[in-house]
């Protein structure tokens, strides 16, 4: 026997929906909710742990004796069981809240007890049912005598039986949406427990979609609306060739001039399975109306109301019966795609209760109302933090905008504005525009921003970066650790001293050295670099001159409204450079100013090319002294000067002693050595320094192009085309990336780059950056929607005025995309050059070498490896479009990794 | 790495006597670091020089450290430390003429007890506070100090002197006597961050001064100094941070408000814009290590040793000479207005290491009271200054503590009677104030916000002052400019402004703080 409770189910599908228990040949099926919480009821002794054990999962029952256990060591501690009922709600509530379907194994023949679980099933907005095993008073006297720890007698049996007699006449009123009662030993024995999936659950489909915002009896918009998406439409169906699927967020109905017409067309696409729809507030209302349930007639459903009324008898009830049947939302692609007709907070996707229904229908409204007399709604999206993306109607606005992975896609047909689509995966938006004003509408649309009157300025809560986080990336694997400390670290760094997040779209890596050399003279050397590539398999790698400097982001719009458009930054600038922590470069903003205006203007080429009204630069700007001349003079210059003052008086000291004949031993020779090395230290530091006024002697050497319109080009292009690309860009601004290029097969071409960093070091060279030219963050994971890139097979070898090149052609050997690629190859390593090195190990490193050499690159290597791909993760949700805090919280983890503690001289 | 002693009493090998090393032998003396070497350049009846020239080896110097400590850094590989003379050299003094430095000399007991002619020279000795302070510091000894600025690079004359200088001393001084006052007066020129530490440093400073530090006139500066080097902190994640954006670590030190009562300085603008950093002379709280407290305390009440106004800190800004310090009128000031708008839940909002959540919690009608601050480093010398380990419960659970930044928004910022961004605004960039607005005006939304920031126009008053009045501070508003700024945020969160001023209220140029009570209505 089954007690129905439709009215408590939250309105949820049909009222006809089939019931949940059938008996089938003896055997009674009992249906439960996939997400839900399901009370067992019935005295001790009626089985109850019995059938939990043989119908859910072990980690799905949650008993108050074992909860009794937890709390007092004996499970059958009487006077522990509040405490005992604490922590049973707790975990219900925890695993209800995670989405889990829950049984609570207890008798529960009290309807206080009852009361509880179900009032949190409800907080939870899960449905709950009661399974109640109604066994006679013997057998669960019998059973409890054969067990010693059960040692209460007979009577606390006959209590609750009484209890559960005196509650079985109205647990239908307790809020259950079902109550299931099993009769006798045999009966519960031969039960059987499915679960059903909830109305809701569509995950199954993977589209693609075309979701069409409301349409609000505009029929003929909606006809020209299909078949722009290249929809065939008949009168009362449409199909598409390529079997896309349409999806309605609602309100067909009301205010415009022919809603049967509508409803015809969405019922027949509906049937056919070309199309789902879910409720809007007008269907329901309208619902109600046609019902004859009291409504105030407004907001244009008498419209409705007299155009349905010229229909026949028949269409009226099957429009009824359409629209009764809708759902509050959809779940669709795995989860990836919400639809609800006001849109649906996180917590709320799947779930089913009056709150939820309510939320997708009218939206989260403060209760107060505006000046038009209309509610004043919550601004949910800005808040929104959900991987799945919301798509939804109901408030209209002059442009659809993404707030948070969130569109709304009402815009105001009715009202003459347009009727517009989005279509998913691809994200593009398709609109016609109304045939004319349908509908004055009672206040005027909404500009994008419209939740908060203006724009939101991009802000990031604290919980997108604080704590201990696992951030997932899409290259390199996997969820990346950043811990606690480490995020505390980056979020004084990040919010006392970074540009606008807006503008951080991107934190550079840091890079490992190559394994210790065992070269005389050498600590690092570039056959190591090529060892380790080889092995990799590898077998082309670009060489590319390390400049010393400071590393540069450069992030560049075309005008300051692109900037307000694509990056949410309205204040009428239109890029930012900033350093490898965040910080601007330049604090005049003037001259910040200066250089992004200069920037933008040589890179304007670049974005016709690019076709993208924005990019992303990865470089270095020179001199070092430009940023580091602090740092510079208080270490670098001081210890120059301490030692080129000290060390003369120290030889004419030791010299003196040795002129009396004092035997010194080595220690003269050893001195004079480091006043040698002293002056070159000094050489080494001086070669990176010269004076800038302003911009003047400022110079930026681009070596990546990180992203652009659409496409993370970091990801998908490999370096020749970056260097291509890059080497086209004339001005003095610019400074080259000399590159050579080498095949890891070949002993000679290897020798050739060898050559050219031996060569590149001797005249003061920092160093080189030795990386494979194949694309370095493995194969993107949908190819085909980040845009294909020029072939580097054909172009990269072709701009030759970027600088020295030697070695073979790097059109050789076009890297394969897709191609599968050992994971923990590094993405470029640094080959510093002997003298460079004393700026990093001081100035007498060379006497020691062979103490240094006892390095270790694990730790380096490893956060190398994991910076790279949180780089670029940021790097593909910018390009994908993803909202702010998902693109924040990828470079935030970069920089919070930086603050591990490493060996800084690696 | 290098420190020569001369003397020409006669004969003048008698030198090799009273340090306790043979003229004519090169002796060596391994230290944890390198090796020290004494070795006489001459050795004639006239003239002789001791030299102990110090040859410190930069890879033993980190590996005898641990990577916790502070100099885990870049800057301990390339550091002045084999070159200048620091600490080091002090250290392997005071081991390698240790009996000298007692003043025992068995051989020539009367040359040892009294004073010789002697000639110090240091080629590069780093000297915080330039050749000047180096002849404050000698000169009240006896001692006759040439001190030359070392430049930094030739090639670069604009960067101008390093902080070395060469310095020669001449005097007649007991060789004891001298010794003892490198010992001290090096690390104390020096006043870097790297240096050992021992638990007994008090007791050796003691000592070692003895005989001439109680009658010193700068002996605060000293005492301070040396005991400054106690200040060592482990190496956070923050530090890393700093370095690696080319900046100098200090630079970015949280702007945590110096503990200035103890030593009778008053405010940051009259501390000397060219000490001005925080963590200059005087540590600062954030740099402490968790249990030193005892320490912190008998250096604050001043019960070790007398501890004077430092002249290089001491302020001749208006607040000097008695009247009450900036910070303590501004604290009273807002507690004043708190008390006037009856406020009963409060947050401080940048609350540094909690001077004012302090004040709150001394006051039962403040019934809930929270400091949020962005820099993990100042929490914990808050917690520790409020003895938060200690606090009974019921007060405990008045207060909240906790990290957040004024460019997030943050749920634990709100639901208070008022909020309190006491010298905060200026701290943060303005393009990135937009954003501080809409976490504390319109998602927080306490009642009432209490914002204070220095009166720009007032800066004329300090006679010392060029610049702004704390390096970390990204502007200085003048009163119309301020006023500007709170009538635009009023009219777009919808609240209302009245202003206040705090100190002394020029006639000419304004109060030096002023101080804005914003009361916003309902939710936004």
């Amino acid at each position: 026997m089954t007690e129905e409770n439709a009215a408590l189910t939250g309105g949820e599908g049909p009222a006809a929906e089939a019931a949940g228990q059938e008996g089938r040949g003896g055997v009674t099926r009992i249906a439960v909710p996939e997400m839900s919480l399901v009370v067992l009821v019935g005295v001790s002794g009626s089985g109850k742990s019995t059938f939990a054990r043989r119908h859910f999962a072990p980690t799905q029952v949650v008993s108050s004796d074992f909860c009794r256990g937890l709390v007092a060591d004996d499970e059958n501690d009487q006077a522990a069981t509040p405490d005992a009922f604490d922590v049973l709600h707790y975990i219900v509530r925890t695993r209800l809240r995670r989405g889990l379907l829950t049984v609570v194994d207890a008798t529960n023949v009290q309807w206080e007890a009852r009361k509880q679980l179900v009032d949190l099933a409800k907080a939870e907005n899960v449905l709950v049912d009661a399974i109640v095993l109604d066994v006679p008073e013997e057998v669960a006297i019998a059973r409890n005598e054969t067990r010693p720890d059960r040692d209460f007698g007979p009577q606390v049996v006959r209590r609750q039986r009484k209890d559960l007699r005196r509650s079985l006449g109205k647990i239908s009123r307790d809020g259950f949406r079902r109550v299931h009662v099993l009769r006798g030993a045999d009966e519960i024995e031969a039960a059987e427990v499915v679960t059903e999936r909830a109305w809701t659950d569509r995950r199954e489909l993977t589209g693609p979609f075309d979701i069409i915002g409301d349409v609000h009896g505009c029929r003929a918009e909606l006809e020209a609306l299909l078949r722009e998406l290249g929809w065939q439409v008949g009168p009362d169906g449409a199909t598409h060739p390529e079997g896309r699927t349409a999806v309605f967020v609602g309100d067909l109905v009301d205010r415009g001039p022919d809603t049967p017409g509508v409803l015809r067309l969405v019922m027949g696409m509906v049937a056919a399975g070309t199309a789902l729809c879910v409720s809007g507030n007008h269907e329901q209302k309208l619902a109600r109306a046609l019902n004859g349930r009291k409504v105030r007639v407004a907001h244009g459903l008498q419209e409705s109301l007299d155009q349905l009324a010229a229909e026949p008898e028949e269409f009226r009830k099957a429009a009824l019966e359409f629209m009764d049947g809708l759902i509050s939302h959809y779940q669709l692609d795995g989860g990836r795609l919400v639809v609800a007709h006001a849109g649906l907070k996180e917590a709320y996707h799947g779930r089913a209760s009056g709150r939820v229904r309510s939320f997708a229908l009218y939206g989260d409204t403060t209760g107060e109302t505006d000046e038009y007399g209309l509610p004043v709604r919550y601004p949910w999206a800005r808040e929104y933090r959900g991987r799945a993306m919301v798509v939804y109607g109901h408030t209209p606005v002059t442009e659809p905008e993404w707030v948070n992975n969130t569109i709304c896609l009402d815009t105001g047909v009715v009202f003459g504005g347009r009727l517009t689509a989005l279509r998913y995966p691809s994200r593009e938006i398709v609109s016609v525009p109304a045939e004319k004003v349908w509908y004055e509408p009672a206040r005027p649309l909404a500009a994008p921003g419209h939740e908060a009157g203006r724009r939101d300025p991009g802000l990031l809560s604290i919980d997108d970066v604080r704590g201990t986080r696992h951030v997932e990336v899409r290259h390199g694997g996997g969820r990346i650790k950043v811990r606690e400390e480490n995020s505390a670290a980056a979020l004084e760094i990040m919010s006392r001293f970074a540009v606008d997040p807006r503008w951080l779209v991107y934190l550079p890596p840091t890079m490992a050295p190559p394994e210790t050399s065992r070269l005389d003279g050498y600590l690092e050397h570039p056959a190591e670099a090529f060892a380790e590539f080889a092995a990799a398999g590898v077998r082309r790698v670009v060489c590319e001159e390390k400049h010393m400097g400071s590393r540069a982001v450069a992030v560049l719009a075309r005008t300051p409204e692109v900037a307000a458009a694509r990056f949410g930054v309205a204040d009428g600038s239109s890029g930012a450079v900033h350093t490898r922590t965040g910080r601007p470069f330049f604090s005049d903003p003037a001259v910040a100013g200066e250089l992004v205006d200069r920037l933008r203007r040589v890179c304007a080429p670049l974005m016709d090319e690019l076709g993208s009204d924005w990019l992303v630069l990865d470089g270095e700007l020179l001199p070092w002294s430009a940023k580091a001349e602090g740092l510079i003079r208080s270490q670098y210059a001081s210890v120059g000067a301490a030692a080129r003052t000290a060390l003369p008086e120290a030889v004419a000291a030791l010299e003196a002693a040795a002129g009396r004949g004092l035997d010194v031993g080595g220690v003269l020779e050893r001195t004079r050595r480091r006043l040698e090395n002293a002056a070159r230290f000094r050489d080494a530091y001086a070669r990176y320094c010269w004076p800038v006024a302003g911009l003047d002697g400022i110079r930026l050497a681009p070596f990546q192009i990180l992203a652009c319109e659409g496409r993370a080009t970091a990801v998908t292009e490999p370096h020749p085309w970056h260097l291509e690309m890059l080497s086209r860009l004339d001005d003095p601004l610019i400074a080259p990336t000399r590159h050579v290029y080498a095949d890891l097969d070949s002993a000679e071409s290897r020798e050739a780059a060898t050559a050219w960093w031996s060569a590149l070091t001797a005249e003061g060279g920092e160093g080189m950056v030795v990386k494979p030219v194949a694309v370095p963050g493995g194969p993107p994971d949908r190819a085909g929607e980040t845009g294909s890139g020029t072939d580097p097979g054909t172009d990269s070898g072709t701009g030759a005025d970027s600088g020295v090149r030697t070695g073979a052609d790097p059109g050789t050997e076009p890297p394969r995309r897709g191609q599968a690629r050992p994971s923990r190859v590094q993405p470029g390593i640094k080959v510093r050059g002997r003298e460079y090195l004393r700026i990093i190990y001081g100035p007498d490193y060379t006497e020691s070498l062979d103490v240094l050499r006892h390095r270790f690159l694990g730790r380096k290597r490893s956060l190398a490896l994991r910076e790279h791909a949180l780089g670029l993760e940021a790097l593909s949700r910018l390009a994908g479009g993803e909202p702010l805090w998902r693109v924040h919280e990828a470079v935030f983890a970069v920089l919070a990794l930086e603050s591990e503690p490493v060996d800084p001289r690696l | 790495m290098l420190l020569t002693i001369s003397t020409t009493v006669r004969p003048a090998t008698d030198l090799g006597f009273l340090l306790h090393k043979h003229p004519d032998r090169v002796q060596e003396f391994g230290q944890s670091y390198g090796t020290a070497r004494v070795f006489y350049p001459e050795a004639s009846e006239e003239r002789c020089t001791a030299a102990l020239m110090l040859d410190v080896d930069p890879v033993r110097l980190v590996r005898s450290r641990g990577r916790s400590t502070p100099d885990y850094a870049l800057g301990q590989y390339v550091n002045d430390r084999p070159y200048a003379a620091s600490s080091l050299l002090a250290g392997a003094l005071a081991d390698v003429f240790r009996t000298a430095r007692t003043g025992r000399c068995a051989s020539r007991p009367e040359l040892a007890a009294g004073p010789i002619p002697l000639e110090i020279t240091l080629p590069a000795l780093p000297c915080r506070g330039g050749p000047e302070l180096a002849h404050r510091l000698f000169e009240p000894l006896g001692w006759e100090v040439e001190a030359r600025a070392v430049p930094l690079d030739e090639g670069f004359p604009e960067w101008g002197d390093s902080r070395y200088v060469r310095l020669s001393l001449r005097g007649e001084v007991r060789l004891a006597d001298a010794l003892n006052q490198l010992y001290v007066l090096l690390p104390v020129l020096d006043d870097a961050k790297h240096y050992w530490i021992a638990s007994d440093e008090v007791d050796k400073l003691i000592r070692a001064g003895e005989s001439w530090l109680a009658a010193h006139p700068e002996r605060g500066l000293i005492t301070r100094r040396y005991l400054g080097r106690r200040w060592a902190l482990t190496r956070t994640a923050f530090a890393r941070l700093a370095e690696l954006g080319d900046d100098v670590e200090e630079e970015l030190e949280p702007p945590v408000e110096e503990e200035t009562a103890a030593f009778g300085a008053p405010e940051d603008p009259d501390a000397g814009p060219a000490e001005a950093p925080p963590g200059g002379t005087a540590p600062p709280d954030g740099t402490a290590p968790p249990g030193e407290d005892a320490v912190e305390d008998a250096v604050s009440e001043g019960t070790a040793l007398p501890a004077q106004g430092d002249p290089v800190d001491d302020g001749n800004g208006p607040e000097a000479g008695g009247r009450r310090p900036l910070n303590v009128l501004r604290r009273e000031a807002v507690l004043a207005v708190l008390g006037e708008l009856g406020a009963r839940t409060v947050i401080d909002l940048g609350c540094g290491t909690g001077q004012l959540v302090g004040a709150l919690l001394a006051d039962p009608s403040f019934t809930r009271v929270a400091g949020a601050d962005v820099s993990s480093q100042a929490l914990a010398v808050a917690a520790r200054k409020l003895r938060l380990d200690r606090m009974p419960d019921r007060q405990r659970a008045r207060l909240e503590l906790f990290q957040g930044a004024l460019t997030y928004t943050d749920d634990r910022f709100s639901g208070y009677d008022a909020a309190v961004l006491m010298e905060v605004v200026e701290h943060v960039d303005p393009p990135r104030l937009a954003a501080l607005e809409r976490v504390v005006f319109g998602a927080a939304r306490p009642g009432h916000v209490i914002v204070t920031t220095p009166n720009a126009e007032y800066n004329v008053r300090y006679e010392f002052l060029t610049g702004m009045r704390h390096p970390d501070h990204r502007f200085e508003w003048t009163r119309a400019e301020f006023a500007a700024w709170a009538e635009r945020v009023c009219a777009e969160y919808r609240c209302t402004v009245a202003f206040r001023s705090v100190g002394d209220d020029d006639p000419e140029v304004g109060p030096p703080t002023q101080l804005a009570v914003f009361t916003l209505g309902g939710t936004e």
